[in-house]
């Protein structure tokens, strides 16, 4: 493609979204580079739907710098939108129209010829295993059916960034797989990917590189196991308890591990050899209900950073 | 496995000249499975035409029109016929709401080049597209019953576009301001007494004269009186006057429909 000259394809210093008195986000810095997959991992209201929205060109910046492939959304909103395809956190499928049509009218939004449409819809159906509902309606589709109908949507005018907000939530855990599938290989084409979500799991699988976002701003940025080499260990003790739940863990974990977090239903303990920390607990005589030895995730970065868990 | 991306090669997104095109494209896509809805409309000035020019008519007599005796059916059929134009571009402004509101129709189009201006000119286009389907069925009927009295007559389907442009755009641009679908009640309340009201069943004469200035100014009075003078031939230069009103209001409101579906979309 041309035009690029090493330049990001994305670009904002201080962006700043508020509404009214709300600030949704406030001054965050952040560069996305051709062909890398780009996450924005934080909880419900943490500012990545508003991030997401100014970079689509459908909400204007309140402050600070953005360009989008070297423009400005503020003039250049149409050029602009035309090179992205965007995945809404909510379906905007059109329900009056079948799911075939669906792909060829958006691609007439940008003023593809109807000609070529067909065959770029039947492909795309075929690409997201929707070939055989091709003229079904959408509505009696279900939620994952929806949600691969909406990529496949956002493919049409084969964009250079594709932005998915929230691109698998609300989807049972074997159609989240099937997304996950198929941006997994728009991924190893090529396709340069943009998305939040608030499933770690999602961010681990998915992104090569991702920015934690809290309360509006950015409070770590790293390849997956970036952040957690530098925000967490390499493993975590999970203790669950029943009635017996002591009040002062130091007691029982002075100098076997780390760091401890206490959360309501379970104590989580930070070390990098699991199973040594819950032998020395056994030794010293703690019995808990359950012990769960497990690596560290994304979730274990974000509760260190945050205090908080990523799904509340 | 499909190699999706970067097949389309040459064919680079562009931005169409008229995106309001684009709108119409995808409403046409829309009704040509359920086309027989569009009918619906075609009925109603029908019927009203049948028990008032008809049925009541025959025991009103003739109306007298600027000097001229005219047979009531003569005199209510342009009037109807203007109302038809009215009601099938403002009816379809309802369908704007609730692509406005629930249909999320807009929100996937902004998200492409296609621009809040484009929606609105694109609406009210298909809106009036609707108003003439209406008023051409109403028209070729009143013609074979007889009711048009003047070659002036073959302009009415062009003024009937331009009372649909007027009202498509006022239309779209009222239901921005809707929130739910109680507020439609009003819309009622203000289409009732226009057709009611605006000379369409009998001559303006009728009122005293403060009343005269108040009708008037009401829009479905300029529709109807730009289409009784060219069925019954009695055409002045006050149509052009009509046409004006019309057109400004068409313009006006499908210029403050962009600003509103900005506003309301892109926050």
């Amino acid at each position: 493609m041309a035009g690029d000259n090493g330049q990001p394809l994305i670009h904002a210093r201080g962006l700043v979204k508020r509404f009214g008195e709300l600030v949704a986000v406030d001054a965050i810095d952040f560069d996305l580079q051709r062909g890398e997959a780009f996450g924005f991992l934080g909880p419900n209201g943490a500012g990545k739907t508003s991030t997401m929205r100014m970079i689509g060109c459908v909400s204007p910046v309140t402050e600070g710098t953005l360009r989008v492939f070297g423009l400005d959304p503020a003039h250049d909103g149409v050029k602009i939108r035309a090179r992205l395809g965007v995945v809404p956190q909510l379906d905007t499928l059109d329900m009056e129209l079948t799911v075939r049509e669906n792909l060829v009218i958006y691609g007439r939004y940008f003023g593809l010829p109807r000609r070529e449409l067909g065959t770029r819809a039947d492909e795309l159906l075929e690409f997201v295993e929707l070939t055989e509902r091709a003229n079904d309606k959408v509505e009696p589709l279900s939620g994952g059916m929806k949600r691969r109908l909406t990529i496949a949507r956002s493919l049409v005018n084969d964009p250079e960034v594709m932005l998915l907000d929230e691109p698998t939530t609300g989807l049972d855990p074997q159609a989240r797989h099937v997304v996950w599938d198929r941006l997994y290989r728009l991924k190893r084409q090529g396709v340069t990917l943009l998305l939040t979500t608030h499933y770690m799991d999602e961010a681990e699988q998915l992104c090569d590189r991702l920015v934690v976002m809290d309360k509006g701003r950015i409070v770590a940025e790293g390849s997956p196991r970036e952040l957690i080499e530098s925000y967490s260990t390499r493993e975590v003790v999970e203790l669950r308890f029943d009635d017996s739940r002591p009040e002062d863990f130091s007691y029982w974990t002075d100098g076997l591990v780390s760091r401890v977090e206490s959360l309501p239903d379970r104590v989580l303990l930070y070390t990098d050899d699991g199973d040594a920390a819950s032998h020395g607990l056994h030794e010293r005589g703690l019995v808990p209900e359950s012990v769960l030895v497990r690596r560290s995730t994304l979730e274990d970065v974000f509760l260190h950073l945050t205090g908080r868990s990523l799904i509340e | 496995m499909v190699e999706i991306a970067a097949r389309l090669g040459g064919l680079a997104p562009t931005q169409p000249r008229i995106g309001g095109l684009l709108i119409v494209e995808r409403n046409v896509m829309v009704y040509r499975r359920t086309w027989m809805i569009l009918f619906s409309g075609f009925f109603e000035p029908l019927f009203y035409l049948l028990a008032f020019g008809i049925g009541l008519g025959a025991y009103v007599g003739p109306v007298t029109l600027d000097g001229e005796s005219l047979d009531y059916a003569v005199f209510v059929a342009p009037g109807l016929l203007a109302v038809s134009a009215m009601n099938g571009a403002f009816y379809d402004a309802t369908n704007v709401f609730w692509k406005l509101r629930y249909g999320k129709v807009y929100d996937a189009m902004l998200s492409t080049p296609v621009a809040p201006k484009d929606v609105a000119v694109g609406e009210t286009l298909w809106a009036v597209v609707r108003a003439l389907l209406y008023s051409a069925a109403f028209l070729t009927v009143i013609g074979a019953m007889g009711l048009i009295e003047s070659w002036w007559g073959l302009l009415a389907l062009p003024a009937c576009f331009v009372i649909g442009f007027g009202f498509a755009g006022a239309g779209i641009a009222a239901v921005t301001w809707m929130r739910t679908w109680k507020d439609f009640e009003f819309t009622t309340l203000v289409m009732l007494p226009l057709f009611l009201f605006s000379a369409t069943f009998y001559p303006i004469t009728v009122y005293p004269e403060a009343l005269q200035w108040i009708v008037q100014a009401l829009p479905l009075y300029h529709g109807v009186s730009l289409v009784r003078a060219l069925t019954t031939g009695a055409v002045s230069a006050t149509q052009l006057l009509n046409v004006a009103y019309l057109l400004l209001m068409g313009f006006v409101g499908t210029g403050i429909a962009g600003r509103r579906i900005d506003r309301l979309l892109l926050k």
